[in-house]
């Protein structure tokens, strides 16, 4: 009797043995598996965004002890700060003009690049692929081609437009246009692949069966092609928005912010202050302000735009 | 799309001729963009060829003589060959890096049945919300507190984390939609869970990992802000330091500044057309999932 009892007894320590070994491989996987992704997560994006806040609580330079407890006081001081709020204010009008003039440009393109015609594989390969060279590189090349009396002002000087020279980057209220220009010549084709994928995507039979109908291309547009594009234009949007409140290497390389903070962005500023000048505290308060404007925007985008698109998911604000 | 154009009822002579004067506007327009894209790298391109005196003399001349001496000099310079190589480096490890451990995670999240899992996921998911520039100045003295100043890993190790939310969100799906069936075939076949991840996940997740590892190779090499921020010294400088540099060095050759620019593009560009289906799809995919 007994001997039998201490089999099963035996048997089924064995098994719960069995299980518990199971269950700590599989945990001991889990961990090991993912640990790797959260020791780095927590340590290079997570710490720095908190420490960021905490920072901005004081009056700091990044080398002494942090003891200069100001509380709100560098957000008193940035919203005081013409310069701080100029750069604001360049930043929104950046956002504004990509998404008013460089989204339908970027558009246009794209619809006129879905048609199937000689070339257009070329054009796509050539309109895209200022996108893949690094801004330093693009800003170096403009920089030069924008000097007073350089390429550009000779050009429109030979073919009779001379009197549409300007100084084009030390002429405080053109710069930030001269600027979005160059921008917009980077990154339109990014935009206009999105477009284009999402032309891809339309199904042919619809604008097939509305030209058999005797539709006219206007109508098209207006009526299936746009519509369906909907989602894609909303992302796209999104993107270029969330871009914008970055902006910052092709600024840098070509005026620094300059002449004079006319052509600063929130990051240039930034990076200026808080980098060059090292005023840490100064800097993280502002880097608060760029996160919380960033924040607020996705998620009321997510809820007012894109909800409708994709439930649920959390769209990228690290573009 | 081609419907646009093709698919038409028979047009009346009039539209015909409207549709030929629409026609040579539409490649007009088309050209001209194509002009304005192209006429600023030949530009840098051909200058590269002059001197900065014949350059001063007439933007626009070709040549002439050709000089290939700022050519020369940037080739033989050691310093655009190390950011080459440390631009290379860098770009290598990242993508290398991402996708371990980006692919390491996104197996356990999708086929891992376990407390909290859920919560995990939302927890990368955060990422997508803080950019880089929110985080770039105590990133500064985490690095410096680190040595990771003037150290490639420097760059590397916070570029692999930015890039771990995007990575991860692209991945789950796609393991996701692998049968349980492979799985339970493979593992009564003696195969570890590891190996399942390793020798069946990892081959049929092919065009989600190209997408990100593009995704993180171009990010790497043309990426400003991180190295800037990183490396002071000459030599750890990444190819977009470089160019920087070099341009405020040699400010008053320009030159030999576009020679230097023109020489920094080509890995880009020869990547880009040797590759192009890939990187448009895996950019734009890329940033509409992620």
């Amino acid at each position: 009797m007994s001997s039998t009892s201490d089999v099963t007894v035996g048997a089924a320590g064995a098994r719960r043995q069995y299980a518990q070994r199971r269950h700590l491989r599989k945990w001991l996987e889990i961990g090991l598996f993912v640990l790797p992704a959260i020791v780095l997560f927590v340590v290079f994006v997570l710490s720095p965004v908190v420490r960021a806040v905490y920072y901005s609580g004081f009056r700091w330079d990044g080398l002494g002890p942090l003891t200069d407890w100001v509380g709100i006081g560098n957000y008193q001081q940035a919203l005081g700060d013409p310069f701080f709020t100029g750069a604001v204010v360049h930043t929104l009008v950046i956002l504004v003009l990509s998404l008013t003039v460089q989204q339908p440009v970027a558009l246009a393109l794209a619809l006129a690049l879905a048609r199937n015609f000689r070339g257009r594989t070329f054009l796509r390969l050539v309109f895209f692929a200022p996108y893949v060279i690094s801004e330093a590189t693009i800003g170096v090349i403009w920089l030069l081609i924008l000097q007073p009396h350089g390429p550009l002002d000779q050009t429109l000087q030979a073919i009779g437009l001379g009197f549409l020279v300007q100084l084009w980057l030390a002429d405080r209220g053109l710069v930030l246009l001269t600027l979005f220009v160059v921008i917009s010549w980077q990154y339109f084709g990014f935009s206009m692949i999105l477009y284009l994928a999402g032309l891809t995507q339309i199904p042919l039979e619809l604008t097939e069966a509305a030209a058999i109908d005797g539709a006219r291309t206007r109508q098209m547009l207006r009526y299936i092609t746009l519509p369906l594009l909907g989602p894609t234009i909303r992302i796209a949007f999104f993107l270029s928005a969330i871009g914008s409140l970055q902006v910052f290497g092709l600024i840098f390389i070509m005026t620094g912010g300059g002449p004079y903070h006319a052509s600063d962005s929130m990051v240039t500023y930034m990076v200026e202050e808080g980098w060059t000048r090292t005023s840490l505290g100064y800097g993280a308060a502002m880097a608060v302000i760029l996160g919380v404007i960033g924040l607020v925007f996705s998620l009321f985008y997510q809820r007012l735009v894109l909800r409708r698109d994709v439930a649920g998911a959390v769209t990228s604000f690290a573009g | 799309m081609s419907a646009l154009t093709t698919v038409r009822a028979r047009p009346s002579l009039g539209a015909r001729a409207r549709g030929a004067a629409g026609q040579v506007v539409f490649y007009a327009v088309l050209l001209f963009v194509a002009a304005v894209i192209i006429v600023p790298l030949v530009y840098a391109v051909l200058s590269g060829f002059r001197s900065t005196g014949q350059l001063a003399a007439s933007s626009f001349a070709l040549p002439d003589p050709w000089l290939i001496d700022n050519y020369r000099a940037v080739l033989t310079s050691g310093a655009f060959w190390q950011a080459v190589w440390n631009s290379t480096l860098i770009a290598v490890l990242t993508m290398i890096l991402t996708l371990v451990t980006s692919s390491l995670a996104a197996f356990v999240l999708a086929r891992y049945e376990f407390r909290g899992r859920a919560a995990l996921f939302t927890f990368f998911t955060l990422g997508l919300l803080f950019p880089l520039s929110v985080a770039i100045l105590p990133l500064f003295l985490l690095l410096h507190d680190l040595g990771l100043l003037n150290n490639p890993w420097g760059i590397i190790l916070p570029q692999v984390a930015f890039g771990l939310p995007t990575s991860i969100i692209i991945l789950r799906p796609f393991f996701q939609s692998i049968p349980t069936e492979i799985e339970d075939a493979a593992a009564l076949d003696g195969c570890t869970r590891f190996s399942f991840y390793w020798r069946i996940l990892m081959p049929m997740s092919r065009p989600a990992l190209s997408t990100i590892a593009v995704l993180a190779v171009i990010g790497s090499w043309n990426a400003f802000l991180l190295p800037l921020i990183v490396v002071s010294a000459d030599a750890q400088a990444t190819l977009p330091l470089a160019v920087k540099n070099f341009s405020t060095q040699w400010s008053q050759d320009t030159a030999r500044v576009l020679a230097f620019a023109t020489l920094s593009l080509v890995p880009a560009l020869a990547f880009y057309v040797a590759a192009e289906r890939q990187i448009i799809a895996g950019l734009s995919s890329g940033a509409v999932k992620g």
